[in-house]
């Protein structure tokens, strides 16, 4: 464990909200509006903080603890995330299979503390939201195992001794310049794949869309629409932390910069995640919400699309 | 082992004793209750010794049944199903005592408990026994006394078609092992059946041991609970107690598995064929069953099917393991039965604690309707609590006990598809995990949410508050021990080691170092657990202090500007699950039947919907109507003529004579 790999984490706590300033910025800028400041999310932060709450006579301690629990296994999986190049403080075979599991975690909870309203409006979207995240799942896992065989593809490593190799840190070092070269089509799959598991699971267009103001079609938002003050506080957080996750990831693998240095390695990572924030900007801005009944193929195409990867892997 | 024996004769003298007892009604519950939880107790003794010291407990007492010795033999995967077994009975009896005390009063609770402690017995000598003979004979003790436990309500008539659709599957199931056992006692030539003699009866001809392999499959799957032999659980599991549905899901239904494990071993060397089919049947488990959960909306029910799904988790570990030791790559067998084998003992403390929180809610309520139910938590805190604890755990979340065993599956794959071998196989498992985890997560948010969450949805729910402490204090221990193992993950490694060695034939120091690997990430794993346990009681105490001075006002819930929200206007369990149930609808073909609201001014309109299951509608059903039909076809024979019975007896010698002569 190294000096960078023990601060990262906590620059990744400081810059997440500024992503969603990003998307929000290029937004306004394709929808020719002069738009919120980049750094509104840490406003809205700092207001909420300091508010009072309004909890409903339905709730019990699960509403309470929604938000909570929730930003509390965003930023243990922090710990688990690599920047490209630069591994994470804790890096162990299998850190995947927890960073995937610790945002069930969060979608559970999550889950549960719009179930404890009450309300039809926050049970309706409670229902989208585990339909698909089921779906999300094998297509986000089946994608990192292919990626972990992109990286070591030379030597086959005796089953039981992988020394690192399947670990976040480990694939995404490996993932440098010459395994783009040897297995470039794969890993665009794999890209891809990513990119789709990231626009659901942080609720963007074309799955969910965050600005729309009926209630009826709405799937995070509408769940968390009886919290407030502190609580709203930390699920906000909480969301803009799933998006520096799950666009770590994306980025780590689009962006091939392996330079050993960690300082610089990570500081590519950070442009990619930019890049890849303007990215979801643009996708807002030029495509509309698919209908919901079309939202299950777009996810299971994303698994296909993995599939095909580890399949173009393993047999090349 | 004497201390095995002593468990047995305890549960079985409690029980003969509250069985006398029958009459005085307090008497026989107490004793009953308090026999079975003092030989459970005794009866884990040996099996932690087991573990422990890693010896072999062995008693052998010649038996004059023919092919029969009474030979009882405690290994390591004995004792690690013994663990499970023992402990959960032990809390369930403790549970049970309150939970019967409500029974009407013409029930005899002296043959309940009777039959009870009979079961925790058979389900102790069926992962001991080590004679074919005594083997089927103590199965079918377990059997029976569950069917007697199923059918304690029976004068309701659903209760009673359970039963009897229990009874049917357990006997069809057994009369494969029926065949099973003698095909590997004609084997072996052996004078007894004692499964010493067995091992290396498949080896000498090779079909013989496929033959084996598939008659133990569908035997003990029958029993285990596999699809397509499933179809019993979902009944027999609502109709019981529900501390019955606990033992009988969390602990007799584990005899399957052990089945199949203990049969593996006697056969040698397993081919890529016995993997590929444990495999495809835990992933088509697997998945159908937590699909068809997601479709119930009886809690019982619901739970049972998750049964069926979990015994495919394990399934998918013992696949991997038989791949793994067919292909020669002895770390993948490791990982796989490690995982399968812990996954085991997982489900049996969290399935276990689910249930017994579903009969707290039914006991108290009246009722396992989902679409009635809701606002709990408030009424019982602890029995909702304990409830979430298994509700998290058996959707494999960290930090609890699911998520562990399901590391383990989960670093075998992935290690399968890093080091190519048996990759499509590692593959299968990881998108079968992730999809069953998923849907999982899906339909325990619908449980729990629906029962504890919300407003009450009927004057049921209202009734409801907490058991007395007999009924809560094994549930808070069974959630204490789902946290414990996803807390202090890196320990199991080193209690799975013995009865992985005896699965993969590999000697102890071999199998520790395959499996010391493992140690390091779930250390990793359990550091995560409690950084993340520490970060969220820090965020609640920042939240809590941020609050304290500020105003924290009460009011309804904001439900988009409607003012006056009903409880029957929240969502219900079954929309919840509806987007996920209408796409699987060609495999759940639920049905539904709709009354549009008519005219200008609507007065009523409903919807209902039924789940069903594919097997029995598809299969089951018509293969018995089938038989029915043959049996009426054949009635002729049965004219009630003493003479005509005598006619066909000498027909059938004669037949004989003539098959045998020519």
């Amino acid at each position: 464990m190294n000096t960078p790999s023990l601060i990262l984490p906590f620059l990744a706590l400081i810059l997440s909200p500024l992503l969603v300033g990003i998307v929000n910025r290029t937004k306004a800028f394709f929808a020719g509006r002069t738009g919120q400041p980049l750094f509104q999310l840490y406003f809205d932060l700092a207001k909420l903080l300091r508010k009072g709450a309004v909890y409903s006579k339905t709730t019990s301690w699960i509403f309470r603890a929604g938000p909570v629990v929730q930003l509390a296994a965003a930023i243990t999986a922090l710990f688990v995330l690599p920047w490209g190049g630069a591994s994470a403080p804790f890096h162990f075979n299998g850190d995947l299979i927890l960073l995937a599991y610790l945002m069930g975690l969060m979608r559970f909870f999550t889950v549960l503390a719009a179930l404890d309203t009450g309300s039809a409006f926050e049970g309706m979207g409670a229902s989208r939201e585990v339909q698909f995240s089921a779906l999300a799942e094998p297509a986000l896992l089946v994608g990192l195992a292919a990626a972990a065989h992109a990286g070591h593809d030379h030597i086959a490593p005796p089953l039981g001794n992988f020394q690192g190799a399947l670990s976040l840190s480990g694939i995404y070092s490996s993932l440098s310049m010459d395994a783009w070269l040897s297995s470039g089509p794969a890993l665009l799959m794999v890209a891809g794949a990513l990119f789709v598991v990231f626009l659901a699971e942080n609720s963007r267009i074309p799955f969910d869309d965050p600005n729309t103001h009926l209630e009826l079609t709405m799937i995070h938002e509408v769940m968390i629409l009886d919290h407030g003050g502190p609580d709203l506080a930390m699920i906000l957080y909480g969301a803009s932390l799933k998006m520096w996750l799950l666009g770590s990831l994306t980025a780590g693998l689009i962006v091939p910069v392996r330079t050993g240095n960690a300082w610089l390695d990570a500081s590519a990572v950070f442009a990619g995640l930019c890049f890849l924030a303007l990215l979801t900007g643009v996708v807002e801005s030029t495509m509309a919400r698919l209908r919901l009944l079309r939202v299950p193929q777009l996810l299971v195409s994303a698994g296909f699309l993995s599939t095909l990867a580890l399949i173009l892997l393993l047999w090349r | 082992m004497s201390l095995l024996l002593l468990a047995v004769a305890l549960l079985g003298f409690s029980g003969l004793c509250s069985l006398l007892l029958g009459g005085k009604r307090s008497g026989a519950n107490t004793l009953g209750a308090a026999g079975g939880v003092v030989g459970s107790l005794v009866g884990i003794l040996p099996a932690i010794q087991v573990l422990r010291t890693g010896t072999t407990a062995t008693f052998y007492h010649p038996w004059n049944v023919p092919y029969g010795s009474f030979f009882l033999q405690i290994d390591a995967l004995s004792a690690f199903f013994l663990l499970p077994i023992f402990l959960l009975s032990a809390l369930a009896a403790l549970y049970g005592r309150q939970y019967m005390e409500s029974t009407p009063g013409g029930k005899n609770l002296g043959a309940f408990w009777f039959f009870f402690n009979l079961l925790i017995a058979g389900m102790a000598l069926v992962v001991t026994a080590r004679n074919g003979i005594l083997f089927l004979m103590v199965w079918e003790v377990m059997s029976l006394a569950s069917f007697f436990l199923v059918t304690f309500e029976n004068e309701k008539e659903s209760v009673r078609r359970a039963g009897w659709t229990y009874l049917a599957a357990t006997h069809l199931g057994t009369a494969f092992l029926f065949v099973l056992f003698f095909l590997l006692g004609r084997e072996s030539g052996a004078v007894l059946l004692d499964f010493d003699s067995f091992s290396g009866a498949g080896s000498r001809v090779s079909h013989v041991a496929d033959v084996a392999f598939f008659l133990g499959l569908v035997g003990f799957g029958t029993k285990a609970g596999f699809v397509p032999f499933h179809v019993w659980l979902p009944e027999a599991h609502p109709a019981a107690p529900s501390h019955v549905s606990a033992v009988m899901s969390g602990a007799m239904i584990k005899t399957g598995i052990y089945g199949i494990l203990r049969l593996l071993t006697l056969l040698g060397t397993p081919t890529p064929g016995w993997g590929w089919a444990l495999l495809a049947m835990g992933l088509v488990s697997g998945i159908l069953g937590v699909l068809f959960a997601l479709a119930q909306h009886d809690i019982k029910r619901l739970l049972a099917y998750h049964s069926v799904e979990n015994m495919g988790i394990i399934t998918l570990g013992v696949g991997l393991g038989v791949l793994g030791m067919s292909s020669g790559h002895p770390a993948l067998a490791a990982l796989g039965f490690g995982g399968g084998l812990l996954h085991v003992v997982n489900h049996a403390l969290f399935k276990g604690l689910l249930f017994l929180g579903a009969g707290v809610v039914l006991h108290e309520t009246g009722t396992g309707e989902l679409e009635h139910l809701g606002g709990l938590m408030k009424k019982m805190p602890w029995t909702a609590g304990t409830f979430l604890v298994g509700a998290a755990a058996i959707s494999g979340l960290p930090p609890l006990n699911g998520f562990v065993s399901e590391f383990l599956l989960y670093l075998g794959a992935l290690g399968s598809i890093e080091a190519q071998t048996m990759a499509p196989a590692g593959f299968l498992v990881i998108v079968g995990l992730a999809l069953i985890g998923g849907l999982a997560a899906a339909c325990f948010t619908k449980a729990f949410g629906t029962v504890f969450l919300g407003e009450p949805r009927s004057e049921h729910a209202l009734r409801g508050h907490e058991p007395g402490r007999s009924m809560l204090l094994p549930m808070v221990l069974l959630s204490l021990f789902c946290a414990l193992i996803g807390l202090c993950a890196p320990f199991v490694i080193g209690a799975l080691c013995p009865a992985v060695s005896i699965l993969t034939s590999m000697p102890f120091p071999r199998v520790e170092s395959l499996l010391s690997p493992a140690k390091a990430p779930l250390l990793w794993v359990s550091v995560g657990g409690i950084l993340f346990l520490v970060l969220a009681a820090g965020l609640a105490g920042l939240c809590r202090r941020l609050l304290a001075r500020r105003r924290v006002e009460q009011a309804g819930t904001w439900d988009c500007g409607y003012v006056k929200p009903t409880a029957r206007m929240q969502y219900t369990a079954s929309s919840f699950a509806q987007p996920l149930t209408r796409m699987f609808d060609g495999i759940l073909r639920t049905r539904e039947s709709l009354d549009r609201p008519e005219g200008l001014f609507p007065v009523y309109a409903a919807l209902k919907t039924e789940p069903r299951d594919l097997f029995n509608d598809l299969v089951y059903r018509p293969l018995f109507l089938g038989v029915e039909w043959l049996a009426l076809r054949l009635r002729w024979l049965q004219e009630g003529h003493v003479q005509l019975y005598v006619l066909y007896i000498a027909l059938t010698l004669l037949a004989l004579l003539i098959w045998n002569l020519s």
